[in-house]
C-alpha cells in the first residue's frame, strides 16, 4: 500500500522506525526534542522516545558533533541534527578529521556508525549563511558517505539505510522540500546506498539531477517533450558511493549529458560527475557534458538576485535543446 | 606519600615498571628518529610518565581513554605492547593500526584506548561521547580524556565540558600541564587559572603533582570510583614537565626554555628516579631489584625494536582498505561497485 506523505513526515517515520528497531539509536542536536527542530521534522519523537534518546544540546555544533563521534565509537548510533547545512563549517574538524578517518587510522579497529542529517537549498530568502548547498565538501572527504534524497520516498529509504550503515553517512535534505508530498509505501523498505534511479526514459539527452534538482530536471524533461526531444532523467540518490554504471549506461545510450546540482558549480559535484562521464564515456558523446550548478557567488538576499543563482527547468531545457541541435552552449 | 609500604608492593612495582617501560620506549623511539630509521616525527612523553601510569592504575580494560599527539605513555600505561607499538611507529603491518595511523594515532580497542589524536584538543568530544554511551547504555566504565595545557585554548573543550556537566557524564578531563604549548610557555597563553575554567561549569577541579605517581593514582582512584557512582564529571590539572622538545626534531629550544630549567626538573623531580628512591626507603625493593627491573625492560625494548625493524610493511593492496567498515576496497566501491 502506498500513501502520499511529506518529506518531513518521511524523515520522521524513518527515524521513529529505526529507533524502535534499535535501542542504540539516539537523536542529538539543537532543539530536536520538544521543538522538533525549526522545520518541525522531528515533532513527536521526544514524546515516544524520551529525553534520554532525543537529546537537546546547547548551541554548540562542534561540541555535539564530537560527542556523537565518541558515542558512535562506543556502541551508540547517533543521528545528529545539524539545523542548517551552512553550519557544516562549524563541525568540519569533528566530521572530517575525526569521524571520517577513525576507521582507517585505526587499521579497521574502530568505526563510527553515525548519521549527520542536515539541509541545503537556496530561494528561501535567507541570505548567504542559511542558504548554501555544501555537500561537495563532504563528497571530497574519503571515509564519508553522502546521500541526497530527492523526494519523500528517497528521504525515508536512504535515511533508514544510513542508520544501519557502520560508517559516517551525511544526508542533505532540501529544506524547501519538507512539505512536498510523494508516494511512500506503508510497508517498511530500505534503499541501498549507491543505487541510482532512472526516473524517466529518453533517448536524446541524459539529465542528471541531485536532490531538488531532480525535480528541475523532470520539469525540464516535460518542456523538452513539448519540443519533441526525449530526455532521460537520472537521480544518483547517493554521491558517495556514486552509481557510475547507471549514469554511464544512460549517457552511452543518449550520447549527451547535463549534470544539475545546487552546490556551487566551480570544483563541485557537477564537475566531478561531468569529468567521470568525459573520462569513461567520451567516445559515446556527441556534445560536451554541460555542468549546471549554483552560481559562484555567495547566495544573495534579494529575491531579484537570489533566483538568478539556482538552475531552473527553463535553463536546463535551453541547454538541452542547444546540445541536441548541435549549438555550442559555450562559444568555442 | 602514604606510608603503607609493603602492603601495596605489587601495585607499586607495577607502576614503577610501567613508568620505566614508557621511558625505555621513548628513548628507543628517539634513537630510531636520530638514526633516520623512523618515518616522520614523534612527540616524546619522557618526564610525564607518572601522569599516564598514575591515572591508568585506577582504570580497568573496560574504562576508556582518549589520548594526544604525545600519546605513547597513555597507550603503554593502558596496556599496549612495546612490540606492536614500535611496529606502528615504523609503519609496519603488525602495528596497532596496521601502519595506517603511526605515532599520533595509535588506538588499542582491546585495552579501551579510543585513540591518540593529532588535532590538539581534538578528542575532547570523543571522550565525552564515550561517557554519554556509558550512561545511556547503562555501562559502568569511566572515560579519561588526556590533553595538554595547549588544548585548553581550544573552544571544543568548553562546549563539551558544559554538556558533560549538564548531563552528569562519567568523564574525567585530565590536563597534563607540562608548561609548554608547543614552542610557547603556557603562562603566555593561559589567562586566569585552568581549574577555575572547569569550576565555572560546576565541575569539581583538582590540582596534583604530576611527577608523583602515588599522589596521581590516589586521586585518580578516588575520582574514578566517584564517577562510577554518578558523581562525574571531574577535572584534574597535573603539573608535569616534558624532557624533550615539542617533537623529536625540536632540538635547539633555548629560545623558549633554558637548559638549566630542564636540568633542574630532571635532577629534582624525575618521576621514576624519585619513586625508585621511595621504594628503596620504604623497603619495597632494593637497589639491585630495581636495577634488575630496569635491565629487563631495556632488554624488552631492544628486542621489540629489533622485531619491528624486521617486520614487513603492509602490502600495497591495503591502501584503500579500512576506509569504510564492511567495504573491502574503497576505490571501486565509491564508483558504485557493490561492496
Amino acid at each position: 500500500m502506498t500513501r502520499e506523505i511529506t518529506l518531513s513526515q518521511a524523515v520522521n517515520e524513518a527515524i521513529a522506525e529505526e529507533m524502535r528497531r534499535d535501542e542504540t539509536v539516539l537523536l542529538i542536536g539543537e532543539d530536536v526534542a520538544e521543538a522538533g527542530t525549526p522545520f518541525k521534522v522531528l515533532s513527536g519523537l521526544v514524546e515516544e522516545f524520551g529525553t534520554e534518546r532525543v537529546i537537546d544540546t546547547p548551541i554548540a555544533e562542534p561540541g555535539f558533533m564530537g560527542i556523537a563521534v565518541g558515542a558512535a565509537m562506543t556502541g551508540s548510533r547517533p543521528i545528529v541534527d545539524l539545523m542548517f547545512g551552512d553550519f557544516l563549517y562549524l563541525v568540519m574538524d569533528q566530521l572530517c578529521n575525526q569521524a571520517a578517518k577513525t576507521h582507517y587510522m585505526s587499521g579497521g579497529k574502530l568505526n563510527v556508525p553515525l548519521v549527520l542529517r542536515t539541509n541545503l537549498g537556496a530561494t528561501r530568502r535567507s541570505a548567504a549563511q542559511h542558504s548554501q548547498s555544501l555537500h561537495a565538501l563532504v563528497a571530497h572527504i574519503p571515509g564519508l558517505k553522502l546521500a541526497m534524497p530527492s523526494s519523500a520516498y528517497e528521504a525515508k529509504g536512504l535515511l533508514k539505510a544510513a542508520v544501519r550503515d557502520d560508517n559516517p553517512v551525511v544526508i542533505f535534505e532540501d529544506k524547501l522540500m519538507y512539505q512536498d508530498k510523494a508516494p511512500v509505501p506503508e510497508e517498511e523498505y530500505v534503499l541501498a546506498l549507491g543505487e541510482a534511479a532512472i526516473l524517466r526514459e529518453g533517448s536524446e539527452v541524459t539529465l542528471i539531477g541531485t536532490s531538488s534538482m531532480r525535480q528541475v530536471c523532470e520539469r525540464a524533461a516535460e518542456i523538452l517533450e513539448g519540443d519533441g526531444i526525449g530526455a532521460e532523467v537520472v537521480d544518483p540518490r547517493t554521491l558517495v558511493p556514486l552509481d557510475e554504471r547507471t549514469i554511464l549506461g544512460s549517457v552511452r545510450k543518449t550520447s549527451r549529458a547535463i549534470v544539475v546540482d545546487e552546490g556551487h558549480q566551480n570544483f563541485g559535484v557537477t564537475a566531478e560527475i561531468a569529468a567521470r562521464i568525459s573520462e569513461k564515456a567520451f567516445y559515446h558523446l556527441d556534445a560536451p557534458v554541460i555542468r549546471m550548478g549554483a552560481m559562484d557567488v555567495p547566495v544573495p538576499f534579494s529575491p531579484a538576485l537570489e533566483d538568478l543563482t539556482v538552475p531552473t527547468a527553463e535553463g536546463v531545457a535551453a541547454n538541452a535543446r542547444a546540445i541536441v541541435r548541435g549549438v555550442p552552449v559555450h562559444a568555442p | 606519600m602514604p606510608r603503607d609500604g609493603k602492603a601495596n608492593a605489587e601495585a607499586y612495582l607495577r607502576m614503577y615498571r610501567q613508568m620505566a617501560r614508557i621511558r625505555a620506549f621513548e628513548d628507543k623511539a628517539n634513537q630510531l628518529y636520530l638514526n633516520a630509521q623512523m618515518p616522520g616525527l614523534t612527540h616524546m612523553y619522557s618526564g610525564q610518565e607518572a601522569v599516564a601510569v598514575g591515572i591508568c592504575e585506577a582504570l580497568t580494560d573496560e574504562d576508556r581513554i582518549t589520548s594526544t599527539h604525545r600519546g605513547h605513555g597513555h597507550c603503554l600505561a593502558k596496556g599496549a605492547e612495546l612490540k606492536l607499538m614500535f611496529c606502528e611507529l615504523l609503519g609496519k603491518e603488525e602495528g596497532y593500526c596496521r601502519g595506517k595511523g603511526g605515532s599520533m594515532h595509535i588506538a588499542d580497542q582491546a585495552h579501551g584506548n579510543l585513540g591518540a589524536n593529532a588535532i590538539v584538543g581534538g578528542s575532547a568530544g570523543i571522550a565525552t561521547g564515550a561517557a554519554l554511551s556509558a550512561k545511556r547504555l547503562g555501562r559502568n566504565y569511566v572515560t579519561v580524556c588526556f590533553f595538554g595545557d595547549g588544548a585548553t585554548a581550544q573552544g571544543l573543550w568548553y562546549e563539551v565540558m558544559n554538556m558533560a556537566a549538564l548531563w552528569k557524564l562519567p568523564v574525567i578531563y585530565a590536563c597534563e600541564n607540562n608548561g609548554y604549548s608547543e614552542y610557547t610557555a603556557t603562562e603566555e597563553v593561559v589567562a586566569g587559572s585552568l581549574t577555575a575554567r572547569a569550576e565555572a561549569f560546576g565541575i569539581e577541579a583538582h590540582q596534583v603533582d604530576g611527577q608523583d605517581v602515588l599522589a596521581v593514582s590516589k586521586l585518580a582512584t578516588e575520582l574514578v570510583e566517584r564517577c562510577r557512582r554518578g558523581e562525574g564529571p571531574f577535572f584534574i590539572e597535573l603539573e608535569t614537565y616534558r624532557y624533550h622538545g615539542h617533537h623529536v626534531g625540536d632540538i635547539n629550544r633555548e629560545y623558549y626554555r633554558t637548559k638549566e630549567e630542564e636540568a633542574r626538573w630532571k635532577a629534582d623531580r624525575d618521576p621514576i628516579a624519585n619513586f625508585g628512591k621511595w621504594l628503596r626507603s620504604e623497603g619495597v625493593a632494593t637497589e639491585d631489584e630495581l636495577a634488575v627491573i630496569d635491565s629487563e625492560i631495556r632488554d624488552e625494548a631492544a628486542a621489540a625494536v629489533e622485531y619491528a625493524l624486521a617486520a614487513p610493511y603492509p602490502d600495497a593492496v591495503e591502501v584503500d582498505m579500512h576506509v569504510f567498515k564492511g567495504v573491502d576496497h574503497a576505490l571501486p566501491y565509491m564508483s558504485g561497485e557493490r561492496a
